[in-house]
């Protein structure tokens, strides 16, 4: 999806009531928060690089509701998007965020040293651990906006820094564009590779114009460290093994994290980030740590017990199918991961995975010897 | 002015001593935009070269509107190289015809709408190619897109037209009398349809158009639509508002149209908003209808099963010719002039917007060897019977003519009603095991 509305000038022309989305049929954040008053105030504004209202709102407008998950319904353009058009976005974020407020501050940390256990899941049952977060580097627009030259540019600066790190975390860049045919099985088999999204959600916001251009995958010699380069945010890096060593897979991710930021920084690019925000990325779900958590794990009991999403809530944890985000689950096997994003810290949210996680195995275990877990129920984190 | 330098952040900051308007600048600037209004005063920043560039442009072009193209100035800030697309997987109109010379021509202009180079080729970057067609690559998003981006489109244009030249003019003949024959077999013509789009004048299109007036082209539609009688006489069916019970009757009759799967249109932006605006209008006895707001503003469509070519045509020239009187009444003509024709979303649908076709059943015709040849010379083209870029099924094309532009109505028709007459008796001989080598035709 192009960004058509950007430099729609005659919309204005149009009254407020005529231009305003019919949402009656909606179910997002998005569509919760905004009302014709709220439209008619913002529909003039524009960021810097020229995102208004109506490029913020377009996928949420294009998707009404998603079956598995309360969709958020609107991406940022830029930085600036989510100042100029607080008004909106501050309530959807507060929705979004468990009550999170424009005057509240989030905090940061990425030492793995403050986890406490997490290297012994037991991998009979947690398949494989991960941990993703997001960055966007400030001074450029985002997915939903940015054009050619600037996701190319990212390309080249990402490249730049990836390339002088070493050790464990040695690896190399594979554009998407240039990837041969084995290149690109190879990085299926891994699971690595990511492709031109299908998911309404995402192609709806524009992030697909213009695919594959200036898209690639980089991970290290190990396989275990990886960073995609503009797909839904400007960069994602990702730690992953298989089994259950969520502590081993955190350690990668702050050490490898923090040398790329290093890197960038040498180079005059910081990461979008403010005190009240966090980590500033595409979409608002995703900002504070940006981070997800998680593990494939094999939960057939459990997860046919009626009190499965009770007790996914009460540990703060979400369920989502082993394909990601808007896929459903394939034999009893879950992607379980943290739900929060933003008033938490890293290790916290990890804490919280590590801790819930070896909660839900020991509730399998009970359930597959017939016994209750009424006793193992969590109280409210 | 210091526009130019404004916009490339390596240079020092301009000297905007000799600029009335700074205080004006800021002043808007801080209103609006707090977060751009700290960083203005930096030197060593991206964004204060774009804000205060726009609100330059934005006093220059247009005090009115607050969005000066902001984006494709701010992508301004990257050079022409930077920006141009890589095209050297793709195979369509657009790839073949737009060189880096032309792109950085053209990438900063736009038209009066906002409608940007950039936006013109969307739908070509993301869509390589086709495998059934050659694909045009690029869409309108007004009517001036034709005039402001006449570079890129006259060559494609000519390339998709047959040669069609930049000072060639159109002839437009919607008298069905004026068409010869046009009753086919109907054991082997199955169905027979007549379709064109219309642009209404003073509205962008499909591909730019806003919510506000997508809906305002609806509301005219509904109200010119409202007024046609006798055989004419018929209902409109929004499709945001469609009972399942109206939506399965519509499935049925084959009249309804869903939102587009194919990556060619949704990479053009027409999907937007889905099905806001959208709906079906047909006449009570179900062969004749219009599609509001789908690929083009109106799609109006004539049809019915079996090989009555000539009462489709008929049934088509009047009704269109009654809409459109209606519609000029109110004050909307068509968009429309000598050079193109009506005006349409897509390059290819220029001229007279219609798609005049049949399906037709050539089991034996289309594994031959010489199908796609004769089909060239007669200035056919086939189709899957679910529309264009679907495969056949069966054994049963849709046949239709090629050409839109630089041919009239009644002649386009006329190429089908007697290509496929001779398609037909092809297949019967084939069918008793005759040769039809004799019956191919010359170049049409």
């Amino acid at each position: 999806m192009p960004f058509g509305n950007t430099h729609n000038q005659l919309k204005l022309k149009y009254t407020a009531d005529q231009e305003y989305p019919d949402l009656s049929k909606h179910n997002n954040h998005m569509s919760k928060v905004l009302t014709p008053v709220m439209y008619a105030h913002l529909r003039d504004k524009q960021t810097p690089s020229g995102f208004t209202l109506d490029d913020v709102i377009q996928t949420g407008v294009d998707n009404p509701g998603h079956p598995f998950i309360m969709t958020v319904g609107c991406v940022a353009g830029d930085e600036e998007t989510y100042e100029v058009f607080k008004e909106l976005l501050d309530p959807v974020i507060q929705d979004r965020h468990g009550g999170y407020k424009p005057t509240d501050k989030h905090k940061t940390d990425l030492n793995p040293d403050h986890l406490k256990g997490g290297d012994d899941l037991d991998p009979n049952y947690v398949l494989s651990s991960r941990v993703r977060t997001g960055r966007s580097i400030r001074g450029f627009c985002l997915p939903p906006h940015c054009s050619r030259g600037e996701r190319r540019a990212i390309e080249t600066l990402s490249n730049d820094a990836l390339r002088s790190l070493s050790g464990d975390l040695k690896g190399k860049y594979y554009a998407l564009k240039d990837m041969t045919d084995e290149e690109q099985q190879q990085l299926i088999d891994d699971h690595f590779l990511f492709d031109k999204p299908v998911s309404p959600l995402l192609l709806a916001s524009g992030m697909g114009r213009d695919w594959p251009d200036g898209r690639g995958i980089w991970h290290n010699d190990n396989k275990t460290f990886l960073v995609w380069v503009n797909e839904e945010d400007h960069l994602r890096v990702i730690s992953m093994q298989k089994g259950g060593n969520m502590k081993e897979v955190f350690n990668r991710f702050c050490t490898g994290l923090t040398k790329i930021e290093t890197l960038f920084k040498q180079k005059g690019h910081s990461f979008m980030w403010n005190e009240h925000l966090g980590y500033v990325l595409t979409c608002p779900s995703n900002l504070g740590t940006g981070l997800r958590g998680g593990v494939h794990v094999k939960l057939p009991n459990l997860s046919k017990h009626d009190k499965f999403g009770e007790v996914l809530k009460r540990l703060r944890l979400q369920k989502r199918g082993t394909g990601g985000v808007d896929t459903a689950a394939v034999g009893g096997v879950f992607d379980i991961s943290n739900a929060d994003r933003l008033g938490f810290s890293e290790v916290e949210l990890v804490q919280m995975v590590v801790d819930g996680v070896k909660l839900l195995v020991d509730m399998e275990k009970r359930l597959e010897k017939g016994q209750s877990i009424d006793g193992l129920m969590p109280a409210q984190k | 002015m210091a526009n130019n330098a404004a916009l490339d952040s390596r240079q020092s900051a301009p000297d905007w001593s000799g600029c009335e308007i700074k205080s004006d600048c800021a002043t808007r600037a801080k209103a609006n935009y707090p977060a751009a209004a700290e960083s203005i005063a930096r030197s060593d920043d991206l964004i204060p070269r774009t804000v205060t560039s726009f609100f330059c442009a934005d006093r220059v072009r247009n005090a009115i509107m607050p969005f000066g193209n902001t984006h494709n100035n701010f992508k301004m800030n990257f050079s022409s190289d930077e920006e141009f697309p890589d095209l050297t997987k793709h195979n369509n109109h657009m790839a073949k015809v737009l060189t880096k010379e032309m792109y950085a021509k053209l990438r900063d202009k736009q038209t009066p709408s906002g409608y940007t180079l950039d936006d013109v080729i969307q739908t070509g970057v993301d869509n390589p190619g086709h495998p059934f067609i050659m694909t045009v690559g690029c869409v309108a998003g007004d009517e001036e897109t034709y005039e402001v981006f006449k570079d890129l489109l006259d060559p494609i244009i000519s390339d998709r037209h047959s040669g069609y030249k930049a000072t060639d003019k159109h002839r437009t003949d919607l008298n069905f009398e004026n068409l010869k024959g046009g009753d086919l077999d109907p054991e082997y013509v199955l169905s027979s349809r007549v379709r064109t789009g219309r642009s209404i004048k003073g509205y962008t299109l499909p591909p730019h158009n806003s919510r506000g007036e997508r809906r305002a082209v609806e509301d005219l539609s509904v109200q010119a639509l409202a007024s046609l009688d006798g055989e004419f006489k018929g209902k409109y069916y929004p499709l945001k508002s469609m009972t399942d019970k109206e939506q399965e009757q519509l499935i049925e009759d084959h009249f309804l149209f869903d939102k587009p799967v194919s990556p060619l249109l949704i990479a053009a932006g027409m999907a937007r908003d889905w099905p806001d605006g959208r709906g079906i209008w047909h006449n009570e006895d179900k062969t004749f209808l219009v599609w509001v707001n789908e690929e083009d503003h109106l799609r109006v469509i004539s049809m019915q099963k079996g090989g009555n070519m000539k009462e489709v045509f008929r049934r088509f020239c009047v009704g269109l010719q009654k809409i459109e009187e209606i519609f000029k009444k109110n004050n909307h003509g068509f968009m429309w002039n000598e050079h193109l024709g009506y005006v349409l979303t897509c390059p290819s649908n220029l001229g007279t917007g219609l798609r005049g076709g049949v399906h037709v059943k050539l089991p034996k015709l289309s594994t031959h060897a010489k199908f796609e040849e004769i089909l060239t010379r007669l200035r056919l083209q086939k189709r899957g019977t679910g529309g264009v870029d679907t495969a056949s099924v069966g054994g049963i094309f849709d046949i239709s003519n090629t050409d839109r532009l630089g041919s009239s109505e009644v002649e386009q028709v006329q190429a089908v009603v007697d290509g496929v007459k001779l398609m037909v008796e092809m297949e019967k001989k084939l069918e008793k095991g005759e040769s039809i080598d004799s019956m191919i035709p010359a170049q049409k």
